[in-house]
């Protein structure tokens, strides 16, 4: 707490130190005691909440598709396990911006011409988008949580008669559980930042608001330095949640 | 007397190393086998094979007249008949010894969760800690620890126990609570192999020893002609250097 404490000092001393100098800063674009300051602080915050249903959104598609790409890739069959790993390698690999564009612009005509006539609004485009990029990683933090696990709380399991099945659900994540999820929260993160994207498919979200502000002021000094700062708020509370949770998870993980 | 069971000719190797060496081993109902050798001699990859932890390449494994292949319906039937006791514990830390007890009966075998209870109740009366049911096993000491996967390990009524060097990781003084527990159960006339260092104990329960080193069963039979006369230079030092102190 401390720390971040001092990198906002430090951020808030130079930010006044710059606008000691005449011409450099204009920070009447958002002061809110001005009607139009006003109107643009107002317009930039209210970005607030697409961009947090977006992310939460995401997060939420991607933990489940991560859980489904990991356990087939922990297989001992070559097989089961071929395509789980080739669709990480392969999404680790797409830049994220591509991948948006080809989902938003690129889908619906494949839909089409399968004949499925499904609009993808930039909402949904950017949610799909981040959740599919985002779930290689999640795949990843599941099975280094559940290679974790010693192999004898599998065999354990075995030689009481649990199926493979069982033995996941009722040992194996239990345990793995308090393993990933602080890793999982701290991805959260990087989808509250790479949803910053979904500015270029039109979803009206941060970024894409504090564009359209610099578009209509010329201002883009005050207005980006503003959005940086909303970031940076969001991911702060995000960081606190997850150290609270590590705390948790790591009291309760004491003795054994 | 009936076969308990059966090992033929089996072999298994670990990359290049050979860690079963064509060993033959036939056990009876209700007999007690106890194994021992030297570490690396393929004592624990043998008992690991009887209920497939380890898979053997080559001979034959029966159990109860079940043969060990790679259908998982034999394998799953095979599990069901026989229990096994790690060196580790492997207890599961995240629930407590009652659910840790109960988890194989109501999961595998469908007994309601009263049932279980009951049954575990009764275990762990059997194995002197109803005391702890509640608590989780991160809070017990290692003897309890031990005598909690016995107990769970019995919940599922097995015909066949096996003991993987069931005191090595003890301390010293609560080796002796464990091993009580095993002499309990080998009176009662459980069918057990067990692989372990301690002689004493296994002077008291083996109806048979068997000696093995480098994958190879070495020497075989009754514990007074293995203690008192080894046939073999090997036995004899092996017996000599545990039995010093």
């Amino acid at each position: 707490m401390k720390k971040h404490f001092l990198i906002l000092v430090f951020l808030l001393i130079f930010l006044s130190g710059c606008s000691s100098q005449p011409g450099a800063w204009g920070w009447y674009v958002i002061d809110p005691t001005t009607k139009g300051g006003y109107n643009n602080v107002m317009f930039l915050l209210s970005g607030f909440s697409a961009t947090i249903q977006l992310s939460l959104l995401a997060a939420f598609f991607s933990i489940i598709l991560g859980l489904v790409v990991a356990l087939p890739g922990m297989s001992s069959n070559y097989w089961v396990r071929l395509p789980s790993r080739t669709y990480i390698e392969f999404i680790r690999a797409v830049p994220l911006l591509p991948m948006m564009f080809w989902i938003f612009y690129g889908l619906p005509v494949i839909l089409k011409s399968m004949g499925l006539n499904i609009p993808i609004d930039p909402f949904w485009g950017a949610v799909v988008t981040l959740a599919i990029s985002d779930s290689a990683f999640t795949a990843e933090i599941y099975r280094a949580g559940i290679q974790s696990i010693h192999k004898g709380q599998r065999e354990a399991a075995q030689t009481i008669g649990l199926t493979s099945f069982q033995t996941m659900r009722y040992v194996i994540l239990p345990q793995a559980i308090k393993r990933i999820l602080p890793p999982l929260a701290n991805q959260f993160i990087y989808i509250v930042k790479m949803s910053a994207f979904a500015s270029v498919i039109g979803m009206q979200e941060l970024m894409r608001r504090a564009n359209e502000v610099v578009v209509s002021e010329y201002r883009p000094l005050e207005v980006y330095t503003f959005l940086i700062f909303e970031y940076l708020i969001l991911v702060l509370i995000i960081s606190q949640a997850v150290r609270w949770l590590e705390r948790k998870m790591g009291s309760d993980e004491s003795r054994g | 007397m009936t076969t308990a069971i059966e090992i033929k000719n089996v072999s298994k190797w670990f990359g290049d190393f050979k860690a079963l060496d064509d060993v033959s081993l036939t056990t009876s109902q209700g007999e007690k086998v106890v194994i021992c050798g030297p570490s690396g001699s393929g004592k624990s990859t043998l008992v690991r094979c009887i209920n497939r932890l380890e898979i053997h390449q080559k001979g034959t494994i029966k159990v109860r007249g079940i043969e060990l292949t790679d259908h998982d319906s034999s394998v799953s039937e095979i599990r069901s008949e026989v229990g096994m006791v790690f060196q580790q514990f492997n207890l599961f830390p995240h629930l407590t010894v009652l659910q840790n007890l109960t988890l194989g009966p109501t999961k595998a075998l469908g007994l309601s969760q009263k049932d279980a209870n009951e049954r575990a109740f009764k275990l762990l009366e059997r194995v002197r800690i109803p005391e702890q049911a509640n608590k989780k096993p991160g809070h017990l000491s290692g003897g309890q620890q031990q005598r909690v996967a016995i107990a769970r390990s019995l919940c599922m009524e097995p015909k066949i126990m096996l003991f993987d060097e069931p005191t090595s990781a003890l301390d010293p003084e609560m080796i002796s609570e464990v091993l009580d527990v095993i002499v309990d159960l080998a009176n009662e006339g459980m069918t057990m192999v067990v692989v372990t260092h301690e002689m004493g104990f296994a002077r008291k329960v083996a109806d048979r020893m068997v000696f093995m080193d480098e994958g190879k069963i070495i020497e075989m039979g009754k514990p007074k002609d293995f203690f008192d006369s080894p046939k073999t230079e090997r036995c004899k030092l092996f017996l000599n250097q545990i039995l010093q102190h």
